[in-house]
Order: structure tokens, then sequence, then C-alpha cells
């Protein structure tokens, strides 16, 4: 648990950071740290690893404070990650690992076996150790950086925007993994991002701060979207917040059986077929027709988004996104398990916002 | 050129003599130019005084350097001291800026990353930040051995050691003496510097790896 106690950052130039902070990072869950650039974030995480004391004010890590901590000590206990990894060019990945283990008097042997460990923990194959940073993708080299974070096992991990300096897609790998590996390990994770999507995605609690230091609203991310506590956070969360709450509401929307074809097949029909391969994945939608017509390749119309089978958003997005208005819904192997009507959905939807949960 | 072949064991002779004279004090300039380096690179007043003065040291004339010597140490005129003192000074005057840029040229965030693992400053110095500044550390070096070999010779003007020596003799009798200095310096000067290449290479094999 690390609790920030009326935390106060005055630069000497006189700029205030961050502004009486109060806030308390429950044990074992991901916290985030989110707001515009300059808003004190990196200050406010900074301060828990002490490469920055706070002006006034009291900062607690597990009961601890850390200013009664010397700060080489206190930092070998607590995982470090940043934006550019901050890997050491001159080491190996499997030295850059067992970084804090070598700095913490283990002896090599163990260290860079619990190195090769975690390189396996984070999704790098074994040969990667022998590499050196330059060597790697920067999605990689970011894998790394949480690799040499976690090496000496540390209780606690502060994360500062360690995904931005990768393209979208590998963004969005970098952060499910990083739910798969919290799902796991169980640290106390206080992670800072501008990215409001990235704060929702990944906090349990998200603490949206703005620009002067101060704390607009620190609350779980259905409340934030729901529940703004005033317009800056209001802002912040966008626009969309509505279509965005749909993303912590289960969809209770019946599935209903769909009949598949194959191609190859000579169908009639006047309504929208679900076209599947032989192990009935998904291929693509036929049009209704008049009479009878063979089903071929070219005749297909790519399907929309599927739905996950858990969130309203997911089930609006598929039903929305599908040329026939029916949501395909998919099991664990792809197979099609059927299909959510767009009315069910946008009736789910409506009951929603009738019980206040849907900000309108 | 028949010179050096027979008098292959005077020729050898000169050749220890003049290596250790230059490379004697590469090391101990390097060993010199290291904190001095770290200084300048982490304080703009330090580095403000040691830069210029590294400038107008480089200046004065090598002959001048090391006939002061003896005054300056109280040594006698005929001490390699006074030769391997005057060179390290050269060696230190050049080395510094090299040092201290390459230490500015470590990354901020490595150095922040470090710091942040929980290094303390001088393991952090001697395991990150000094290796890092190898690359350019090493051009200044192979630049301080070249003209230490080059310059060792000047020694012989106050009876030391080294092919300066050849070449005193060679002008006063026979001119193939003066050509074996001559070949010796080069080769000693190719040498050197291919060496100290080598090292840079070995030492730093992330730089090629990042290519
Ligand atoms: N060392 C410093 N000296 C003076 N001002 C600083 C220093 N570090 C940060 N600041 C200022 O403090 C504010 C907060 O910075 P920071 O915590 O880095 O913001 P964020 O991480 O949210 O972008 C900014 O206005 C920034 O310019
Ligand atoms: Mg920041």
């Amino acid at each position: 648990m690390i609790e920030f106690r009326a935390v106060t950052k005055r630069f000497e130039d006189g700029t205030i950071a961050v502004d009486e902070l109060d806030l308390t990072v429950e044990a074992g869950t991901i916290t985030v740290f989110v707001g515009p650039s300059g808003c004190g974030k990196t200050t406010s995480l900074r301060m828990v690893n002490r490469m920055i004391d706070p002006t006034s004010g009291t900062i607690l890590v597990d009961g601890k404070d850390v200013l009664s901590v010397d700060p080489p000590t206190l930092r070998r206990g607590i995982g470090y990650v940043i934006q550019q990894a901050g890997l050491f060019p001159h080491r190996t990945v499997l030295d850059n690992v067992a970084t804090v283990p070598l700095l913490s008097g283990w002896d090599r042997r163990r260290a860079r076996t619990r190195a090769a460990e975690l390189l396996e923990t984070v999704g790098l194959p074994a040969e990667f150790g022998k590499r050196y940073p330059a060597q790697l993708s920067g999605g990689q080299q970011q894998r790394v950086g949480v690799a040499r974070a976690l090496a000496a096992d540390p209780p606690v991990l502060l994360m500062d925007e360690p995904f931005s300096a990768v393209d979208p897609i590998v963004r969005e790998g970098l952060q499910d993994e990083l739910l798969r590996l919290q799902a796991e390990i169980g640290k106390t994770i206080v992670f800072v991002t501008h990215d409001i999507d990235e704060a929702l995605k990944l906090g349990d609690k998200v603490a949206v701060m703005r620009t002067g230091g101060h704390l607009a609203q620190y609350a779980k991310p259905a409340e934030l979207l729901s529940a703004p506590a005033n317009d800056f956070v209001a802002n912040f969360v966008g626009k969309d917040r509505g279509y965005r709450t749909l993303t912590f509401l289960s969809a209770d929307v019946p599935v209903h059986e769909i009949d598949a074809v194959k191609v190859g097949d000579t169908v009639t029909s006047n309504s929208w077929k679900l076209v599947v391969d032989d192990t009935r994945r998904p291929l693509g939608w036929l049009s209704p027709v008049d009479g009878s017509v063979e089903v071929t390749a070219d005749r297909l119309i790519a399907g929309g988004s599927l739905y996950d089978g858990g969130t309203l958003r997911s089930a609006l997005d598929a039903a929305l996104s599908s040329p026939s208005a029916l949501g395909v819904t998919v099991d664990a192997e792809g197979a099609v398990v059927g299909v959510v009507h767009a009315d069910d959905v946008l009736k789910a939807l409506a009951a929603a916002r009738a019980a206040g949960e849907v900000p309108s | 050129m028949t010179w050096i072949f027979e008098n292959w064991d005077k020729f050898l002779e000169a050749s220890g003599v003049h290596l250790r004279l230059a490379v004697i004090p590469v090391l101990l300039g390097l060993v010199v130019a290291i904190p001095l380096g770290w200084l300048a690179n982490r304080s703009r007043s330090a580095s403000a005084v040691l830069m210029p003065l590294s400038n107008v040291l480089y200046t004065v004339p090598s002959l001048a350097m090391i006939v002061i010597m003896p005054v300056l140490l109280g040594s006698k005129i005929l001490d390699e001291i006074n030769i391997i003192v005057a060179l390290t000074i050269y060696t230190v005057a050049l080395l510094i800026r090299n040092i201290a840029d390459g230490l500015h040229s470590v990354p901020g965030h490595v150095v922040a990353a470090a710091n942040a693992m929980g290094f303390r400053p001088l393991r952090r110095f001697l395991t990150v930040e000094l290796p890092l500044a190898v690359p350019v550390t090493i051009a200044g070096l192979r630049v301080a051995m070249v003209s230490n070999i080059s310059m060792v010779s000047i020694g012989a003007l106050i009876g030391l050691g080294g092919y300066g020596q050849l070449f005193i003799q060679g002008f006063q009798s026979n001119e193939d003496i003066i050509w074996a200095g001559l070949i010796g310096t080069l080769v000693l000067a190719f040498i050197g510097d291919v060496l100290l290449q080598l090292a840079g290479r070995v030492l730093t094999p992330w730089v090629r790896a990042g290519r």
C-alpha cells in the first residue's frame, strides 16, 4: 500500500508540481495517474522512490515513511519502468534484467537464472538474453524494462508512461500483457499516462490530475465515466463518455442460434446468411437473394467486430458494425456460437440508461 | 637501410625505451583525466576552468615543457620522469575534453534508470557512465598515443633515450640511422593506434551489435 498524505512539491523555481496530494494506492492493485502533460504525474511518481523529495507531506510505502530509508536501498525494493525503457546499452538483455539482483548482492549465476525466468514471464524468447538492447524493437525493449523492474520481486512497481513511445498496436498488446501479468503477480502498481483510454483500460482506480498538481478525481474507471466530479474530469474523459461507459457494463442480451452456410452450398433465402468455414469460423455475410444461388467467395460481405460475450460496448459494436445488424459471437476457438440482435442491444442500453448507469 | 639490420640490438633497445616513454604517460594521463573529466562534465564552473587550462597547456611547446620539468620537479636533467610528466600533462589536457564529452553523451534516461534501480553514485559512474563513455574516450586516447610517440623524440635533446637518439646520431654520422628512427616511429605509432582501436572494439561490443 502507498499513501500520499498532504504531499506538496514546489521546485526551486517556484513551480508547484504537486499540490496537497492525498491518495491511497491499495496493495495488489493498479492505480493510474492520468492528466495532461505537466500536471505533476511524473513528480508524484518519483517522490515514491525518492528520485524527488517532497517539499512537505509524507509518503508511506507499506506503512513506512520513505524519507526514513536511504534512497538506493529504497529503490532496490521498488521496480521502476520508464518511457524509453532506459536500458543499459552496453549490457546484454540478460544482464540488464539481472541488474537489481546483482546490486542487492546476489551471486551472478543466481541473478542470471532469475533474469532468464523473467524474460519468459514477459514473453521474450530465451535467446534474446544474449542480445544488446539496440538489437530489439521498441516494444521488446519495453518488455525487458518490465522484466528488469520485476527482477528482485519488489512489492511495488512504478511505471512512467511505459508504453507511450511504441505504436498503437504494440501498445495494446503490451497493455493486455500487463493485465495478464498482474493477474499472476498481484503487485502494487502505480502507472502514469496521459492517455485516458489507457488509464480506463488498466486502472483498478484512476487518479485524474489537472495542471498545478491538483487531484481532480480519484475513482474506479466506471465511476469516472458515469459520475465525473467536475467539468474538467467530464471533458478529460471525453464527449463520448456515455459510449465508453458501456465498456464497464455487462451485456444482458439473449444470444440467438443461427443457421450457418458454407462456400459451395446452394441457398434459397430472403434473409441474411452467415457464411462459415469448415471449423465454423465466420467468413462473412451473404445478402438476401431472390430464388436460389450458390455461395461463392466473391459474394461474401465482410462482417463487423465480434461480440466477446461480455460488455455492452462489445455487443453494441458487433450489432452496429454487422451488415445484417446481427452481432456474431464466437467461442474460444473462434467458432460461431450465435448472434445478438441490434434491437435487443438497444433495449439493454435503454434499460441501463434508465437505471442511471449510463450518462446521457 | 642496412644500419637497422647491422645494429638490431641498438634499434630494439631504442624501440623499448621509446615505447615506455610514450605509453606510461598515456596510462597515467588516463588515470588523472578520468576524475577531471568527470568534474568538468558535472560542474559548469569546473569546466570553465579546466577547458581553457587544458587548451593553454596543449599549446606549450614540447621542448619548453620538457626542459622546464627539472626546475618544477627538482629532478635531474637526465631523469626519464621529466618527459613522462611532460607527456602526461599533454595527455591529460587532451583527454579531459574527450572524457567530459563521452560522459556527456550518456543518455539522461539511462542515468535516471540507473538511479532508479538503486545504484550508488560511484558504482553508477564506474559501471554505467564510464563504459558508455569508452567510444569517445578511445578516440582521444588514439590521438594522445600517436602524438606522444612522436614527441618522445624531443627527449633526446636533453639526452634521453628512444628514437630521438638515433636522429641525433644519424645527424652527426650516418643518414641511415635517421631513417631507422623514422621508420621505428611510424611503425610504433601505427601499432599503437591499431592496438587501441582493437581495445576499443573489444571493450564496446554493443556498439557494433547496434547496427
Ligand atoms: N526539476 C524541475 N524543476 C522545475 N520544474 C519542474 C521540474 N520537473 C518538473 N517541473 C515542472 O513541474 C510540473 C510537473 O511536471 P511533471 O511531474 O513532469 O508533469 P507530467 O509528468 O504530468 O507531465 C511541470 O510544470 C514541470 O515543468
Ligand atoms: Mg511525465
